[in-house]
């Protein structure tokens, strides 16, 4: 354990997969609460053509997927498709144009500045080969999303759960919906540094999914979002560092573990919930007098 | 550029293309575009499987976009469906990438099996495609009518006996194979595009069943040739070109409908 915890790469992984963790279990609840894991999984994708563009321009990765997925949010707001029912056609047009660009980026990365493990590292991440320098930015990312879903809390949760009522209340559906892809674009950006781009969707929806179906109450969803993304990233982290000597050096990739937690933590928290009922029905019908609340 | 190692790309692009605006037409208007775009991704693991184990690529191809349908059914039974199917969809890719990390020849490899590779059809794989195309066509062809109705009235199609849940498992399957022929030329993101772009370029400019999917047919043809010879110029890879025609397909269909709707409404309004 001293030895995992001492060594560098699994300092900085530890790091980076806990801001990721927390933004995006912050974020992934208001992301499922609207119904808008598709268009989320989709910006995560789309942001890979920025982290293949970074390597061409020599800028931060970060950076990359942070501008590709704004653009790419803003992309699809301005599309301005307001029928549910061109909605998902819109967002897959987007998502086609926006890997489309990615194929390019990534071919180019390999022909011209010869970065080989380019796709792999952008598509699927590798967090034990981060640079320390992106732990300051990426910190940055967290407070910034942290502090203003902390002051909009109660418009932000309004909206996601019944936006007409929101409107009613007099906060302003454009605005929100406006902040809501700001700190979509940074929960994608910090996500796809750490588990991939293409593998981000998991961290989104997959601890706040869960965590939906244990508590209906926004804030309690918010913490067992939490709870679930750090645990699968740390032992996520752990499990891909002890892999090497599981497999006689062949360590399996961190993301991997990650998403099967993640996925397994969801498969859980549905049985749960749906043991629960059932229990609460059982109990309904047994005695009469006692009524679902 | 139709030089012999070009023919078999030629000929297997324009059989993928025919099914996927056939298989694309019902995903448009079954509005199933988030299934379209994970059942691919869910196949992904397969050819990388079928890599490691040195078997033919269809085998994996097929077992894997099988084993996708039967979870998404299961899963979609089980809860919100957009958050199951977006997980399921990172699990195949997570397990697509320890696959391709088994392999010595890890970086090319992920990079043609997501964004496809031109050259990648073989004169064995020519003849998979084919018969996959051919199954497709067929089955295609008499399930129509019940499938059409079931699409866009389900309730009139329950009225006459038509079961939903073995229509569903029959898109989705027909998807599915559709899936596993197209992914080795355009690469398993781009196989959405090329299934979703045309049909929806082609259902903005007309409603009617039959006449909207012989233009989607069209518009497929036309895109996977253009990229097929943009490619070949280029040498930039396919998955950018059938991305861009897609998305410039669906936004040239929407404004020129947005466009004739004025028109008629500045006629109408001169008329009155």
């Amino acid at each position: 354990m001293l030895a995992f915890l001492s060594s560098q790469p699994v300092q900085t992984a530890l790091i980076v997969g806990t801001c990721a963790a927390l933004v995006s279990a912050l974020i992934g609840v208001f992301t499922v609460l609207r119904g808008n894991a598709f268009a989320g999984h989709a910006l995560a994708d789309v942001s890979s053509a920025g982290g293949a563009a970074s390597f061409l321009l020599g800028i931060s990765p970060l950076l990359g997927f942070l501008g590709m997925a704004w653009i790419a949010a803003f992309g699809m707001e301005f599309l301005g498709v307001r029928k549910a029912r061109e909605r998902d056609l819109a967002t897959g047009v987007v998502l086609g144009a926006g890997l489309g660009l990615s194929a390019l980026f990534l071919y180019l990365d390999v022909t011209t500045t010869s970065t080989t493990g380019a796709t792999v590292s952008v598509m699927f991440g590798s967090l034990f080969a981060i640079s320390r320098g992106l732990i300051w930015p990426a910190i940055l990312a967290v407070l910034a999303v942290f502090s203003l879903v902390g002051v909009f809390y109660r418009p932000l949760i309004l909206t996601a759960v019944d936006p007409d009522l929101a409107t009613l209340r007099g906060v302003s559906p454009r605005w929100m919906g406006l902040l809501q892809l700001l700190v979509l674009g940074l929960a994608v950006a910090v996500c796809a540094l750490a588990i991939g781009a293409v593998l981000a969707t998991a961290l989104l929806i997959g601890p706040a999914g869960a965590a939906i179906r244990l508590s209906r109450r926004p804030g309690q969803a918010i913490v067992w979002a939490m709870l679930f993304a750090l645990a699968a990233v740390w032992v996520g982290i752990w499990m891909a560092y002890e892999s090497y000597y599981w497999f006689s050096g062949n360590a399996w990739p961190v993301s991997f573990f990650v998403v099967v937690l993640i996925f397994v933590f969801y498969v859980l928290a549905m049985l749960g919930s749906a043991q629960h009922r059932k229990l609460r029905r059982g109990a309904a019908t047994a005695l009469p007098g006692l009524q679902e609340s | 550029m139709f030089s012999s190692f070009m023919i078999n790309t030629w000929i297997a692009g324009t059989a993928i293309a025919l099914v996927a605006a056939f298989v694309g037409y019902f995903v448009v208007i079954r509005r199933s575009a988030f299934a379209a775009h994970a059942l691919p991704l869910g196949a992904f693991p397969g050819a990388a499987a079928a890599n490691l184990l040195g078997v033919n690529p269809f085998v994996g191809l097929l077992v894997f976009v099988g084993m996708g349908v039967l979870l998404l059914r299961q899963l979609a039974r089980m809860g919100r469906r957009d958050v199951a199917t977006g997980l399921l969809l990172v699990l195949f890719l997570g397990m697509g990438a320890l696959f391709l990390s088994m392999t010595n020849e890890y970086a090319p490899e992920v990079f043609s099996l997501l964004f496809g590779e031109m050259l990648g059809v073989s004169k064995a794989d020519l003849w998979p495609i084919l018969g996959i195309c051919a199954v497709v066509s067929v089955l295609m062809i008499t399930i129509y009518r019940p499938l059409l109705l079931d699409s866009s009235f389900p309730d009139l199609a329950a009225l006459k006996g038509i079961p939903a849940a073995r229509m569903d498992l029959l898109f989705l399957s027909l998807l599915a194979l559709v899936t596993a022929s197209a992914l080795p030329v355009v690469g398993a993101f781009l196989v959405f595009t090329l299934l979703v772009g045309p049909p929806a370029a082609a259902q903005a400019l007309s409603t009617h069943p039959l006449r909207s999917l012989l233009l989607a047919v069209i518009f497929a043809e036309g895109s996977i040739w253009l990229a097929i010879a943009l490619s070949y110029w280029s040498n930039w890879p396919i998955g950018f070109f059938v991305g861009m025609i897609g998305a410039g397909l669906f936004n040239l269909a929407r404004s020129y409908r947005s466009w004739s709707q004025r028109q008629r409404g500045a006629k109408l309004l001169a008329i009155s």
